[in-house]
């Protein structure tokens, strides 16, 4: 009962998270300088063509009345037409966010394990030069941003040593048996393996990019957690017990000290998506954050409030589970 | 070399990683891949943002034909128009249409084509941007292999318009068919390359038109891939991923032209900085000074590695109303006595603001930064504002630029009327020099039906310009363009990376 009263009210300030998030970006997008007309505007239009232009595209009507207007639609699961590309903003964001997820998910279980191998490495050889070893790559890791290790990546294997693609999601001479825009995980339901491994070549270098610094900061923290669990006294128990350190580490203390790592995984991997803008573009991967940034350089108003919208309903989303999941996995909650 | 069994599973573990991925290697080229520098968002070339940005334009050029042929040189040609031309009294045009041209679908291409596209180019509700240019003509009627039509208001410029922004021919009776949205998704032309998938924000694969009327194709099939970051692009050429690639800082072409084939033209892409005539800038001695104390060769030499060529009139050497007897000389001497004159000087600086992108042209901001450190030498203190490009674009809409306002100007039909003539006629929503000297002597050059007056009346308006200092011209930009050995690449004046143009080496 107390969960589900819990659930309601999760619900309840996501919808007003939500309102919030539109209303902001409706009215940010309009204020900041730069409209969408003046960029289309060719040599010699004049002021009845101006006026035409404003009028076609919904812009002659004040803010408030344009965001009702918008609002409505939206509210009917219409969120306008794309300036730029013409088609429907919802088919356009939908159609994009598979590749995102995908990354993003792929980026997510690499840093989850890469970050998981330095804590566990660091915890069983703690207090040696192994240790010291994983915390300066953790240091060196977490102070290079994203994009910047993105470009590393792009020197070192697609140019150096060209073992990955660099650019795209796909190789464009493939045929696609795909009937939706979850490429990874279709392929491999359809047991396309040549497929599979062509996205996954694709998909690593960014995805690697986008891992390196979250995997740091998953790296420190559980370190950190597992090795104040360490000398817990139920800890120092098993290990009267005559249990094994490897045993100890991974059976006795990681499962109390995985619960704030997960906390954590959860708010990462929002910010995670939000990096998915510049490595996307560097990446040239056909996912949301890429065609969020031509959205802004063209403007393209109906656009950005769409793929903002989505972000805070993936944001908030991912929040909610990851505040359900602590809630099941914490026996203090659980059991109230 | 000690084999041992992590040796020997890291080799196999790259070979097999090598293998599987299908990664390019250095041999001869089957498939053309392009590095190119913007996405393309959408299909048809005559309405919304895309229509209107000359960067884009290059894509359409694959796939569809436009009214005239525009030449490398940006002369035009027979296309699928093959005459052109007005009557005596200028009241009339009279189009005659190319035979035995396809379309990709393999209907035939007809007058009928060329009248609907017109006839739709001018209605406003379709959304071409410049529907005002083609509404200039009325009651399009094809007959034959001929189209005619009224000239509702003469616009000497009008042909020319029709190898520029939205002068595309596209199919009729396909159009109808599959509506707005079926040709989104499946878009036809006359061009030399037919589309044959196509992923938003990723690539478009295009197969040559075997029926093509200019010749098929060197390359049967070309990948455009949308590489949007400069760095990635370069990454591309020389990792071998794509085997063509242009817009890339110039320390990287001067870099790579070595092992790669390197091309760097210049093309019909200028940097200008704008003056507008409020605060100090209506003072002629200010304006004088600020464009005598830029070293602008000095500026191309040191910061662009001397790709760039040096102007002093909006009109590049391609252009066809250039004047080189107009120069505009660097004269420091001159520039500090102007100054003086109006009681300004390095201790009693005359102060303005001056406007800037970063980052969307090359070097833009720092051209700006070297030029302001060399009008401070003379008593000159600008204050450098950073701006996106859309805000450049509302300002100057809304005649609300700052006193100086970098930007480049493109101008690929070479005619004045769309460099001069825009960039600096009054109530021309591109201008922000409002001075009625000049709106009068460019306002009767609009409507001149006499070519060798016209002409000459455009070089006469940027002599004016150039003495009396109404703007700063800086420079006609080069493009780089990195290929492969086995390729060759014939650059396009307009900047257009044509694909039809490559051929193998």
């Amino acid at each position: 009962m107390q969960l589900l009263r819990a659930i309601l009210q999760r619900l309840l300030t996501t919808a007003i998270t939500l309102i919030g998030v539109a209303v902001i970006v409706f009215v940010v997008v309009r204020v900041v300088p730069g409209n969408p007309i003046a960029m289309m505007l060719p040599p010699g239009a004049t002021d009845e063509d101006i006026a035409r232009l404003t009028a076609q595209y919904g812009l002659d009507k004040t803010i408030p009345e344009q965001f009702l207007i918008w609002a409505r639609g939206v509210l009917h699961g219409d969120f306008g037409t794309s300036i730029t590309a013409r088609q429907p903003v919802l088919d356009l964001v939908l159609g994009r966010l598979p590749a995102t997820l995908e990354l993003s998910l792929m980026a997510l279980v690499i840093a989850v394990i890469l970050g998981g191998i330095a804590a566990l490495t660091g915890t069983r050889k703690r207090d040696t030069l192994t240790e010291a070893g994983i915390d300066i790559t953790n240091g060196m890791a977490l102070s290079i941003p994203d994009f910047l290790w993105g470009l590393l990546l792009i020197l070192a294997f697609g140019v150096l040593v060209p073992i990955f693609h660099i650019s795209g999601r796909v190789t464009p001479s493939l045929e696609l048996p795909f009937t939706t825009d979850f490429y990874l995980v279709e392929s491999l339901v359809r047991l396309r393996f040549d497929l599979w491994l062509d996205i996954v070549s694709h998909m690593f270098l960014p995805a690697l990019a986008l891992a390196i610094p979250l995997a740091a900061i998953i790296g420190q923290l559980l370190k950190q957690s597992l090795k104040e669990t360490m000398h817990l006294d139920y800890v120092t128990l098993a290990r009267t017990k005559g249990y094994g350190e490897n045993h100890v580490i991974l059976r006795e203390a990681l499962p109390n000290a995985i619960l704030p790592t997960l906390t954590l995984v959860g708010v990462q991997f929002t910010f995670l998506i939000g990096g998915t803008v510049i490595i996307e573009r560097l990446f040239s991967y056909e996912g949301l954050g890429n065609m969020a940034i031509d959205a802004v350089i063209n403007r393209d108003l109906p656009l950005i409030q769409g793929i903002v919208i989505l972000f805070a309903v993936i944001f908030t989303a991912v929040n909610l589970v990851v505040d359900l999941l602590y809630a099941v996995l914490n026996p203090r909650l659980r059991h109230g | 070399m000690n084999l041992n069994r992590r040796s020997l599973l890291q080799s196999s573990a790259a070979l097999a990683a090598l293998s599987v991925t299908g990664l390019p290697a250095h041999a001869a080229i089957d498939e053309l891949v392009i590095a190119y520098n913007v996405n393309l968002p959408s299909w048809d070339p005559t309405v919304g943002p895309s229509a209107v940005n000359p960067t884009i334009q290059g894509l359409y050029l694959s796939v569809f034909d436009q009214f005239i042929l525009q030449q490398p040189d940006l002369k035009p040609a027979p296309g699928l128009l093959t005459e052109w031309g007005w009557n005596e009294d200028r009241t009339k045009v009279t189009m005659t249409v190319r035979d035995g041209v396809t379309w990709h679908d393999g209907s035939p291409f007809t007058a009928e084509d060329v009248a609907w596209s017109l006839t739709r180019a001018a209605d406003p509700a379709t959304g071409n941007p410049i529907n005002f240019v083609w509404s200039t003509l009325a009651n399009i009627k094809a007959e034959g292999n001929t189209v005619t039509a009224d000239v509702k208001q003469f616009d000497p410029t009008i042909f020319k318009w029709m190898y520029f922004l939205t002068g595309y021919v596209l199919p009729k009776a396909y159009f109808e068919k599959v509506g707005p949205e079926g040709f989104e998704a499946a878009p036809i032309g006359t061009g030399p390359y037919m589309v044959e998938k196509y992923e938003r924000n990723a690539f478009v694969r295009l197969k040559a038109n075997a029926n093509y009327w200019g010749g098929k194709p060197d390359f049967d099939t070309v990948t455009i891939k949308f590489v949007t970051d400069a760095a990635a692009r370069v990454a591309e050429v020389e990792s071998g991923n794509s085997h063509v690639t242009l817009e890339m800082p110039y320390e990287e072409y001067d870099r790579l032209k070595g092992t790669l084939n390197g091309i760097a033209a210049p093309i019909s892409d200028i940097g200008m900085i704008f003056l507008n005539d409020i605060e100090v800038m209506t003072d002629p001695n200010v304006r004088k000074a600020a464009v005598w104390a830029i070293d602008k060769q000095t500026i191309i030499d040191r910061l662009l590695s001397g790709y760039g060529v040096r102007i002093d009139t909006l009109q590049t050497p391609e252009y066809e109303a250039y004047d080189p007897s107009i120069t505009v000389p660097y004269d420091e001497a001159a520039a500090i006595a102007a100054l003086a004159a109006s009681g300004y000087g390095p201790d009693n600086p005359v102060k303005f603001k001056i406007q800037t992108t970063k980052g969307f042209k090359p070097k833009d901001y720092e051209m700006v930064q070297a030029i302001v450190g060399l009008w401070r030498k003379i008593g000159i203190e600008a204050e450098i504002e950073v701006y996106e490009i859309a805000k450049h674009y509302e300002l100057r809409a809304a005649d609300q630029l700052a006193p100086a306002a970098f930007y480049n100007w493109g101008n690929s039909v070479a005619d004045p009327t769309t460099s001069t003539g825009f960039a600096m006629f009054g109530p021309s929503p591109h201008s922000v020099w409002d001075g009625e000297d000049l709106i009068n002597m460019i306002g009767p050059l609009w409507g001149e039906a006499d070519e060798a007056k016209r002409i000459e009346g455009w070089k006469a308006v940027d002599r004016y310009i150039a003495e009396n200092a109404l703007v700063i011209p800086l420079l006609q930009y080069v493009q780089p363009i990195l290929s492969a050995t086995g390729v060759t690449v014939t650059p396009h004046a307009s900047g257009a990376l044509l694909p039809h143009l490559m051929k193998r080496a």
